[in-house]
């Protein structure tokens, strides 16, 4: 079983979600996130000044699935995600050692 | 023949004043609760709502007496009914404005002083003890704003000279200016002296408010429902239009984009600005003042402040200081005899007097603004401390000074 989490913009969630459900994938945990890349954030003006933005926010998938679906998962978030442009976000993936659906009991790959 | 109460100034009047009680609780609460950190939220609308209950209360025990009494010397009016002793009961019309309740016309006033002090905390907020502010609004109120009120507005030296303010560029956006200037001169710089508001939304709706609220201040001004109201309606809203997109116009050439703070900026330098002239004035004059305090304080709070290094957290000085010097001078060149019979006019029609006392007013009452804050400030801060610890600053004063928070996740 693997965890990914995915780091996207925020403005893409919602195609990010839809082309997930289309390959089968449901479950998710999303938050609300602050973040940089090594583009160290954007600039805002206010008042005539320039201000430096270091964290921008992003919005986090969390999915934890069977080993088989993993790339699907991550080509479909990677082709969905993607503008070209800095900032776009990123994927970690790592593994997942048990997961307990706690209304059955149930454990490992029956309980995703 | 006798004044007799006129119900539709009355009604008119007691419209203004209750759109300038908006203008401040809660159109200044929300334009300056937006422009700051989350964490500092509450605390920097509750010195707007609690400015305005202080001063409510204060105007009707002397200040109203003190500042449009009986003049003594030309200094001070005179203290001759203290908590509004009898005026209610007596049912007087005001001296002031012929043809409304004399209550009518003081609580009107009242609602210009409270946003006066109101407006001074927008310098001072991230960093300022709320204690120290509860000290301060009384002392500001009485000795500096009750004694400009009366030279410029209560028969005091300065009206006497023929110095004009219509609805407040030296009494109320000049001295709140010159204030702040010299509170934070002597509380510091913050710990992260940054411009980035947290909700612009909100300072949207609050500089909406004011916009609204600022058809009360200055055509309320006027005294009653007649042209001359309507003349201070029209310019008003003209300046503000024009400093809007005089703002915008700036930031397009400095940046390429126009901003929305930029553009609410830009409608209260309009609005600070033509406020001492709105009475006085056409539309043309209205145009070229919105434009000219618009570009001036668009300087001063991105060239200007950043110079000199002062700390002027909402550019109260930035655009109230400067805009109500804008409009003051710029009634010595175009108050109009057309617009307003009791001005013989400015430079524009040959009389170069107005603009010798205007010059004067603007100099010595921030002279003695400036000099009179610091004092204030300087003993309460040796009293009392003017600002909060910087470990209370970092993690904001809505926790440390109200045990509350303005957001909450669950």
């Amino acid at each position: 079983m693997k965890k990914i989490i995915a780091i996207i913009r925020p403005d893409k969630f919602e195609m990010v979600k839809n082309a997930l459900e289309e390959i089968g994938c449901h479950g998710m945990t999303v938050k609300d996130v602050k973040g940089r890349g090594r583009q160290l954030g954007i600039t805002e003006n206010y008042r005539g000044r320039d201000y430096r933005i270091d964290l921008l926010p992003k919005t986090e998938l969390e999915i934890v699935t069977n080993e088989a679906n993993v790339e699907n998962i991550i080509q479909t978030i990677v082709k969905t995600a993607k503008t070209g442009d800095i900032g776009d976000g990123k994927i970690f993936i790592s593994p997942v050692e048990d997961v307990v659906r706690i209304r059955t009991g149930e454990r490992g790959e029956n309980a995703i | 023949m006798d004044p007799i109460l006129n119900s539709g100034d009355t009604a008119w009047m007691l419209i203004s004043t209750a759109l300038v009680i908006l203008m401040t609780i809660p159109g200044v609460a929300l334009f300056y609760g937006g422009l700051i950190r989350r964490e500092n939220v509450l605390n920097t609308m509750f010195l707007s709502f609690v400015t305005f209950a202080i001063v409510s209360v204060l105007w009707f025990v002397y200040g109203y007496d003190l500042a449009f009494g009986t003049d003594i010397w030309g200094i001070l009016g005179s203290l001759t009914n203290p908590f509004f002793g009898g005026v209610l009961e007596t049912k007087t019309l005001s001296t002031y404005a012929s043809t409304i309740p004399t209550g009518l016309y003081a609580i009107f006033q009242m609602t210009f002083a409270a946003i006066t002090v109101a407006l001074i905390s927008g310098a001072v907020v991230e960093r300022m003890k709320f204690s120290a502010w509860l000290a301060f609004v009384p002392v500001w109120f009485t000795l500096v704003y009750v004694p400009v009120a009366h030279w410029m507005w209560g028969g005091g030296w300065l009206a006497k000279l023929g110095a004009l303010d219509f609805a407040g560029g030296i009494v109320v956006h000049l001295t709140s200016g010159i204030a702040a200037l010299a509170l934070v001169l002597l509380l510091g710089v913050r710990k992260d002296a940054k411009l980035l508001p947290h909700h612009l939304g909100y300072s949207i709706m609050g500089a909406g408010l004011l916009w609204f609220g600022w058809f009360g201040f200055n055509a309320g001004s006027a005294g009653s429902a007649g042209n001359l109201a309507v003349s201070a309606m029209i310019v008003t809203n003209v300046s503000a239009a024009v400093g809007m997109l005089a703002w915008m116009l700036m930031d397009k050439i400095k940046t390429g984009k126009p901003t929305m703070l930029g553009a609410l900026s830009g409608a209260i330098a309009g609005l600070a600005s033509i406020t001492p002239a709105a009475g006085y004035v056409n539309i043309t004059a209205a145009i070229i003042i919105g434009f000219v305090a618009s570009i001036l304080a668009y300087t001063a709070v991105s060239w200007l402040k950043p110079r000199l290094g002062y700390d002027d957290a909402l550019d109260v000085f930035g655009i109230h200081g400067v805009c109500g010097i804008t409009g003051a001078i710029a009634i010595g060149i175009f108050a109009s005899p057309l617009i307003n019979s009791a001005t013989t006019g400015g430079i524009l029609f040959g009389n170069f007097h107005l603009i010798g006392v205007q010059l004067l007013a603007i100099i010595v009452v921030g002279i003695y603004a400036f000099i009179m804050t610091f004092v204030i400030a300087k003993i309460i801060d040796k009293i009392i401390g003017l600002r909060v610890d910087e470990k209370h600053e970092i993690q904001g004063l809505d926790i440390n000074q109200h045990e509350e928070s303005g957001y909450r996740l669950s």
